[in-house]
């Protein structure tokens, strides 16, 4: 890598995406508002927005397992960046995105990164998405990441989106957003943990339009401190589909956990499930591992591990 | 000797769950307790572990006392104990809960090894998440793979046929009958099971929170007949 990546891009980039695999496929690095380091494949395209910041990524139809890794690390203090990043795959295309933002800020100034990810899935299309976030730094200034997912499903196709959010950023609003066609499948995961004073907000909305499109949604948060987290689902049913989502949180200390399942069947064969649970470490669970040797803390610890894994 | 229960009383509700017990066990046994609903065997093991404090008493084990000890400092002195109703985590796989049970690290196959001793078919649940998706006789098989891999010189066994069906009980028993060569050290399992109580080298009989027999599972049952039959004699003379 070239000479622009220092020491502090190095672990950032390792926290949200392994620097050794970045540089096997296609990437593209943005560090402080600008594109730093690119490499494009046979089957994998990545240009330059010309009326807004971003990259728009194209994946060439019938691609098989290609990676892309798409990080943003942020180190300047005071920052705002704001960047729109969309993703074309091809038909039957088969590929692994690895996005994620990772911010160190040692001063008293805000830092914050708004990634706007929009997929296009033409048919028969499979993509597996991974995002984490990441904040560092021992300043008092935030660390702010709202990102904004869109994902258009065109029939047969599917996508699969894990998200994990365990460090580090003060402030956090994410959107997820699905129009799925038919036979389509969206299933996102996500996991999340606030200490401190800590905020994280998180909304799925997902459309399911066509026959046979279902989705999945999870969400598995640990909220302690002061921390607050409100998780907002919204699934419509406009068609024979299916539907599962699922928030489980672990709440500890002063933290607040707000949990807000809304379904809506606008059809008669749509089979749409939520289940929410919040609470804290089951004592049981806690004296099960300290049969095991554990110390009380130590055994806390290990649930949140295993729960977040 | 292994462990010595000195005068261990336990009240709730105004009800002496355990009334005074005094109890030793030695070292390398097989020892079963039996006794009515009730009659406190549940309270008396989770006392032994340190789940549960006794309002009053000594517990000694392997010459040291430790009844101010909390459940892990007894678990690292080498107490082991396997819950009636095992517990589910969300996000733990078998494995992870394997490898927190051994004191070393364990290899995936080494857990899977352990798995198969305990007639679980290992390559079908090494990495499944010991959550609700688990049977009550998976749950049930799982929970002796932690307490085999910890390898302790006390393991307790909180009634293992409780919350599983007949049949999967039949399949199970197997297992215990194998437990002296599976765990090296002295067992402690509550049992209501003929089976089990026959395989002890000893049994402890329970009622209404006091020892009220012990000794080998023939006499301790044939005893119990006759008092049985006594008990309707005595009630059509009355």
């Amino acid at each position: 890598m070239s000479d622009k990546i220092n020491q502090i891009d190095k672990d950032l980039l390792n926290e949200v995406s392994n620097l050794d695999n970045i540089t096997s496929g296609a990437y593209n690095i943005r560090k402080n508002g600008q594109g730093i380091e690119r490499k494009v494949t046979d089957n994998v395209n990545i240009v330059t927005k010309t009326d807004k910041p971003g990259i728009d990524i194209y994946v060439k139809e019938n691609t098989k397992f290609e990676f892309i890794h798409i990080p943003v690390i942020i180190t300047e203090s005071g920052l705002t960046d704001l960047v729109y990043n969309d993703f074309y795959i091809g038909k039957n295309a088969n590929v692994i995105i690895i996005a994620g933002c990772g911010i160190h800020n040692d001063h008293h100034k805000d830092s914050q990164h708004d990634g706007i990810h929009r997929f296009y899935l033409e048919e028969g299309a499979k993509v597996k998405y991974i995002e984490k976030h990441y904040g560092e730094g021992t300043g008092d200034g935030k660390r702010i990441l709202n990102p904004v997912t869109e994902v258009h499903l065109k029939a047969g196709s599917s996508m699969e989106m894990e998200s994990a959010q365990i460090k580090g950023v003060d402030s956090t609003i994410r959107e997820t957003k699905g129009v799925l066609e038919e036979n389509t499948n969206f299933v996102v995961t996500e996991k999340i943990m606030t200490h401190g004073e800590q905020f994280a907000k998180t909304i799925f909305d997902v459309e399911l339009n066509g026959e046979n499109s279902s989705t999945h949604v999870t969400s598995r948060s640990v909220a302690t401190n002061n921390s607050k987290q409100y998780f907002i689902s919204k699934i419509y049913g406009n068609a024979k589909s299916f539907s599962h989502s699922e928030c489980d949180a672990i709440i500890k200390d002063n933290a607040k956990v707000v949990a807000t399942p809304e379904v809506t069947a606008n059809h008669v064969d749509a089979n749409l499930i939520h289940e929410a649970a919040i609470g804290k470490i089951a004592g049981e669970q806690i004296i099960k591992l300290m049969t095991l040797g554990y110390s009380e803390e130590e055994a806390e610890q290990e649930i949140i591990n295993g729960f977040l894994k | 000797m292994l462990l010595e229960l000195q005068d261990i009383c336990f009240e709730r509700d105004n009800k002496k769950i355990l009334n005074n017990i005094n109890l030793t066990i030695d070292l390398e046994k097989f020892i079963a307790i039996t006794g009515p609903n009730g009659s406190g065997k549940s309270t008396l093991v989770k006392i032994i572990m340190g789940i549960e404090k006794p309002d009053s008493g000594k517990i000694i084990f392997n010459g040291k006392d430790i009844t101010n000890l909390s459940i892990n400092e007894r678990a690292n002195l080498g107490i082991s104990f396997a819950f009636q109703q095992p517990v589910k985590f969300k996000g733990i796989t078998v494995y992870d809960l394997l490898k927190m049970s051994a004191k070393k690290k364990i290899t995936k196959k080494e857990a899977c090894e352990v798995l198969s001793r305990v007639g679980l078919c290992a390559k079908e649940y090494v990495d499944r998440e010991v959550n609700g998706s688990l049977s009550g006789g998976e749950l049930k098989r799982i929970e002796i793979a932690t307490v085999v891999l910890r390898g302790a010189k006390l393991t307790i066994f909180d009634e293992p046929e409780a919350g599983i069906d007949l049949w999967s009980f039949n399949n199970l028993i197997e297992v215990f009958e194998n437990m002296r060569e599976l765990i090296k050290g002295t067992t402690l399992i509550i049992s209501h099971q003929e089976r089990i109580l026959n395989i002890a080298d000893e049994v402890i009989l329970l009622k209404a929170g006091k020892i009220a027999n012990r000794g080998s599972s023939k006499d301790i049952l044939e005893q119990e007949l006759i008092n049985k039959k006594c008990c309707k004699i005595r009630k059509c003379n009355s």
